[in-house]
């Protein structure tokens, strides 16, 4: 089956990110397809890669970063989502006159049609959310 | 390919978080992409429709205006909660009027919002394909 996850709050606070990674885990696992991650709301923050967690918890940004750079699976930011909250990648930064950028490998910041997209694509939608 | 029902399902007030203005902005986004389109208004998701919004004191963007907009994007089927409104002493009188103007029709100008019960609510939902809920 072809699966679209969307994750809609950010890393740590709520338990909707993990649960979302978990699914997707598992869903890779066991022979299904992820058409995309789409991060929305606060769950653009899941790809800052300037978070640093203890080193005894999980390193969420991270994790997700390998499923895409291992596991081939495309990681979405919402452009408009990212840019309220300070999410930008090298190209945005420099539009936005910013002197940094934070986004973290395997993500891509794109609009809310790749969300639509998704839906329309995807056998299943699944929504990990508040 | 054939065109998939999507329904919007809004349940959280217009303000206090960001939910209901970001679904929006998705609505607004998916309406170019030729889909069946609905929405839902739920619980204190309700209270987004409100008439006469007025968000000065709290300092944030009051983007109820933008609803009116939704017919011009070919977004005419909204569903409101009987139950919700209800709960909160809320009647349809209370919410702004939206509507659409009808191509089937001779562009006649209609009611988007309609009044439904719990138990529609749940048929509507069962007919959909895809469902994102803020």
């Amino acid at each position: 089956m072809k699966f679209g996850i969307v994750v809609n709050e950010g890393p740590y606070t709520h338990q909707a990110s993990d649960s979302a990674y978990h699914f997707a885990e598992a869903a890779l696992r066991a022979g299904h397809e992820i058409v995309r991650v789409f991060f929305y709301h606060d769950g653009v923050n899941n790809g800052t890669r300037l978070s640093v967690p203890p080193q005894d918890d999980r390193n969420i940004s991270e994790r997700w970063s390998a499923l895409a750079t291992d596991k081939g699976v495309e990681l979405i930011l919402c452009v408009a989502a990212a840019q309220r909250r300070g999410i930008l990648d090298a190209d945005e930064a420099k539009r936005a006159g910013k002197d940094a950028d934070n986004m973290s490998r395997g993500f891509q910041i794109s609009g809310l049609g790749q969300l639509i997209d998704a839906g329309i694509q995807a056998d299943r939608l699944i929504v990990f959310g508040d | 390919m054939a065109s998939k029902r999507f329904l919007y399902v809004n349940r959280k007030a217009p303000h206090g978080t960001i939910y209901a203005l970001e679904s929006l902005e998705v609505v607004l986004i998916g309406a170019a992409f030729e889909q069946d389109v609905s929405l839902a208004f739920i619980d204190d998701g309700v209270y987004q429709l409100m008439r006469n919004q007025d968000t000065a004191a709290i300092g944030s963007k009051n983007f109820s205006p933008t609803f009116r907009a939704l017919g011009d994007y070919d977004v005419s089927k909204i569903y409101v909660e009987h139950e919700s409104l209800e709960m909160r002493g809320l009647s349809k009188d209370d919410l702004m009027p939206l509507t659409y103007e009808d191509e089937d029709d001779d562009w006649a100008e209609k009611d988007s919002i309609h009044v439904v019960s719990s138990a529609e609510l749940a048929e509507i939902i069962e007919q959909q394909d895809v469902i994102l809920d803020f």
